[in-house]
């Protein structure tokens, strides 16, 4: 059930975004797509959302060919740097409505939707806070309902576009531990995009070092720092 | 003395920049003569009778009935107004299409068309031998000379207002909330009924109520096509000049005053609207 | 590669449904009554209408029209500057009491806005009949529609500039100002140039306004032919006599300047959108 990504590639008019991306990952692996402003990172996260289309290439992942299905059956759970919250939804609302959404069939009863969503609450520690609006949160609490809500869903894969981005240091700091720990309770396979290495480097598994539309080293954190396979990729790391 | 010091400086002084008792006394003169002073005169010959007059004045069958119409009409308006007008503004923020220009400038042709011309298309339109009025009258509708002239008169009126309160709050709705609601399973249609619409519900709100509040008070549009029978048709405003022709000053007085005062409470209730908003954000 | 369209992107069946209804609502509401004007104005032919429009009547209420903006319009600008640059400029209580106050026709009825001024200046009014023993008549003459009429578009100029001054800020005038220069001068040479385009829209607006107004017009001009009708009214009564050529050949007359404006307005908006971008589109 690895996730196995083959030469993607995207352009926004002539602007090549992705000039073939490929990536292999384990199930369950906590991926960094690391690199800088411009290099594709969040384009291929969107891509794997189902949010862009791919111009040429392919994904496979849980044995499906990822990229034919639209967004909304695919079952990505996809955290926003902007948190993405329904401003006029209470949190409870906002992390239910994954599951009210779907049809009649696969619907979970009104009770059902409620324990899941107080067990979700639970899980990011935000109990009590359910009858809150967005508005009345800080940004780690949004950050952290943004989080539940995809995960209410019961993702294949959670994709996280710079989530700690609009934070303050501190926080992200925080966060970004009980982002792993949260990531490591529900198995999912996650990929993150990110441009701080101390960041990548903290909590994944696998770091993808990402350059002008493609993807230059793959590795663990420790393989990769100590053998920079290309000139970027050392200079990047060493910055 | 550096520019930047006095700047500091002035900021906290109201008196550097000149002419603020020219400027202010001006626009307090102006204000006061063309406003405050014919607002008094109306207020004053409203209640000239006391407050029974007043109240006799206001509760004949004849201006209940003129009320009735105006303000039923024009909130129906304002509610048919905000259903085209949110799906005018939908096509016009989210789709491309030859022509679109056109269209967009088009939506404020009621807010520069005269309401005399306006008043006399309408009723060569909907008259029964009209282009519309002749394909309706098949089906044994009549719009001309009877209250509904009054309706599609208050539509044509307030459409810019709700087409123009929308364009912009859809414009800036960043896109991310879409793109969520899709990841999570939401079909199109599920995300702009639960996701889209309710966040524009406040200035659907606004756009309404200027169309309403516009619609109370039109004259020139509706009169050429509504038959301004009394108790049937006749509209607040036609049955103000009326009674100023028969001379009942207190009575014309009267019915402006309770338009003003309902139009003063609309606004008040409008700026509470935008208040709430506020506090959601 | 695309099997499927965009996340945020209509399904085909919806796009042209509420492509469909919105073009169609805007056909039979606006386009309509706009081509029936000009129908009827040239059912005749040319002559009929230039006859219809030039005849001795029909010219005199454009005459009219024409002098009460042209009184009305720059009494309005002048407030308008006034009003915008005591807001803008300083700090005051009953500032927001003022904006309102200023905001105050768009909500009120034409009618209501023409019965003011007979309350004040009529016969039963306040100071009628002591402006009659002096021989000065303000209703059903000049005064009176300029007056009317000054009411009804009197917010145009100072909504445009209000906004847009209050943006611009007061550092400019500051330097200028610490620079040596007066008021007016300051005014002239620093926030004029700032705020043209704004003050061109607000009177464009403004004017468009003046010309068209109907409802309060009618309720102080006493439609003495000849003398008191504007164009609106002069309108009216063609069409109440059922001179219809004739009515809609000054009715188009009014709509030519009606389409003339907007597209004066379009062009504005699109190439002075920053200039305008302080102020919310109505």
């Amino acid at each position: 059930m690895s996730l196995i990504i083959d030469s993607v590639t995207k352009q926004f008019g002539r602007f090549p975004a992705l000039n073939g991306a490929s990536l292999t990952a384990p199930q369950g692996a906590f991926v960094a797509l690391l690199g800088p402003s411009g290099s594709g990172k969040t384009t291929l996260l969107r891509i794997l959302g189902g949010l862009e289309q791919a111009d040429s290439g392919g994904v496979r992942f849980a044995d499906i060919n990822w990229l034919d299905m639209p967004a909304r059956e695919r079952k990505a759970g996809f955290v926003f740097q902007q948190y993405a919250l329904f401003r006029h939804m209470t949190v409870a609302q906002n992390i239910g409505f994954g599951l009210k959404v779907r049809p009649r069939a696969q619907r979970p009863s009104r009770a059902d939707i409620k324990h899941r969503v107080q067990e979700l609450l639970a899980l990011v520690q935000l109990d009590g806070l359910g009858d809150r609006y967005p508005s009345q949160l800080s940004g780690g609490q949004r950050q952290r309902v943004a989080l539940a809500r995809a995960l209410a869903i019961e993702p294949r894969m959670l994709l996280l576009d710079e989530p700690f981005g609009a934070l303050d240091a501190k926080v992200r700091k925080e966060l970004r531990i009980w982002l792993r720990h949260i990531h490591d309770k529900a198995g999912v396979t996650s990929i993150f995009v990110t441009h701080d290495q101390e960041e990548a480097f903290a909590v994944a598994d696998l770091v993808a070092v990402m350059n002008s539309g493609r993807i230059e080293q793959v590795g663990t954190p420790q393989d990769v720092r100590r053998d920079p396979r290309s000139k970027f990729v050392s200079e990047f790391l060493s910055a | 003395m550096s520019a930047i010091g006095l700047s500091t400086f002035a900021r906290r002084n109201r008196g550097v920049l000149p002419g603020f008792g020219l400027s202010l006394g001006f626009t307090v003169f102006y204000l006061s003569m063309i406003v405050l002073i014919p607002l008094l005169a109306l207020f004053a010959r409203a209640f000239s009778n006391g407050m029974d007059g007043f109240w006799t004045a206001i509760s004949t069958p004849r201006v209940l009935a003129s009320l009735r119409l105006s303000f039923g009409m024009a909130a129906l308006a304002a509610l048919i107004d905000s259903v085209f007008g949110f799906v005018i503004a939908w096509v016009l923020v989210r789709y491309r299409f030859p022509g679109k220009s056109f269209l967009d400038a088009l939506i404020d042709l009621p807010f520069a068309l005269p309401t005399a011309v306006a008043g006399i298309a309408l009723s060569t339109l909907y008259a029964p031998n009209g282009w519309i009025g002749s394909l309706l009258i098949t089906h044994g509708i009549r719009i001309a000379y009877t209250p509904w002239g009054v309706l599609v008169a208050m539509t044509f009126i307030g459409l810019p207002f709700t087409v123009r309160t929308l364009q912009p709050v859809l414009s800036e709705q960043g896109q991310d909330v879409e793109e969520a609601a899709a990841t999570l399973g939401a079909t199109r249609l599920q995300t702009i009924a639960r996701v889209i619409v309710p966040m524009l519900v406040p200035a659907m709100l606004t756009g309404a109520a200027m169309a309403f509040a516009r619609g109370v008070g039109e004259y020139g549009s509706i009169i050429f096509l509504a038959g301004n029978l009394p108790m049937i048709s006749e509209i607040a405003p036609l049955l103000i000049i009326t009674k100023l022709e028969q001379y009942d000053y207190a009575g014309a007085a009267a019915i402006g005053a309770v338009m003003l005062m309902a139009s003063f409470v609309m606004l008040l209730a409008l700026n509470g609207l935008q208040g709430w908003a506020a506090k959601r954000r | 590669m695309s099997k499927f369209r965009p996340a945020t992107e209509d399904p085909l069946l919806l796009r042209v449904t509420l492509g469909v209804v919105a073009i169609g609502f805007v056909a039979l509401f606006l386009v309509l009554p706009l081509v029936i004007v000009f129908k009827e104005a040239f059912a005749s032919g040319i002559r009929i209408f230039w006859t219809g429009i030039t005849e001795p009547d029909a010219l005199s209420s454009v005459r009219l029209s024409l002098l009460v903006a042209a009184i009305a319009v720059p009494f309005n600008t002048l407030f308008g500057i006034a009003a915008a640059w005591t807001i803008a400029k300083f700090d005051f209580p009953g500032k927001a009491f003022l904006v309102t106050l200023i905001d105050l026709p768009f909500s009120v009825s034409p009618v209501v806005s023409g019965l003011i001024y007979v309350l004040v200046f009529g016969m039963q009014g306040w100071f009628g009949p002591a402006l009659a023993d002096y021989d000065v008549h303000i209703l059903f003459a000049l005064p009176g529609l300029v007056l009317a009429t000054i009411f009804v578009t009197f917010p145009f100029v100072a909504r445009e500039l209000i906004p847009l001054m209050v943006d611009q800020g007061r550092d400019e005038e500051e330097a200028a100002v610490s620079l040596g220069a007066s008021g007016f001068s300051t005014f002239w040479n620093v926030t004029l140039p700032n705020i043209k385009w704004g003050l061109l829209y607000g009177v464009l607006l403004c004017n468009a306004r003046a010309l068209g107004e109907f409802g309060a017009v009618s309720v102080v001009s006493g439609h003495i032919r000849g003398a008191t009708m504007t164009m609106p009214l002069h309108v009216e009564l063609l069409y109440n006599n059922y001179d219809y050529v004739g009515a809609f050949s000054v009715a188009a007359l009014l709509a030519m300047l009606a389409l003339l404006t907007l597209a004066l307005k379009t062009l504005l908006e699109w190439r002075y959108a920053d200039e305008l971008a302080a102020v919310h589109r109505h």
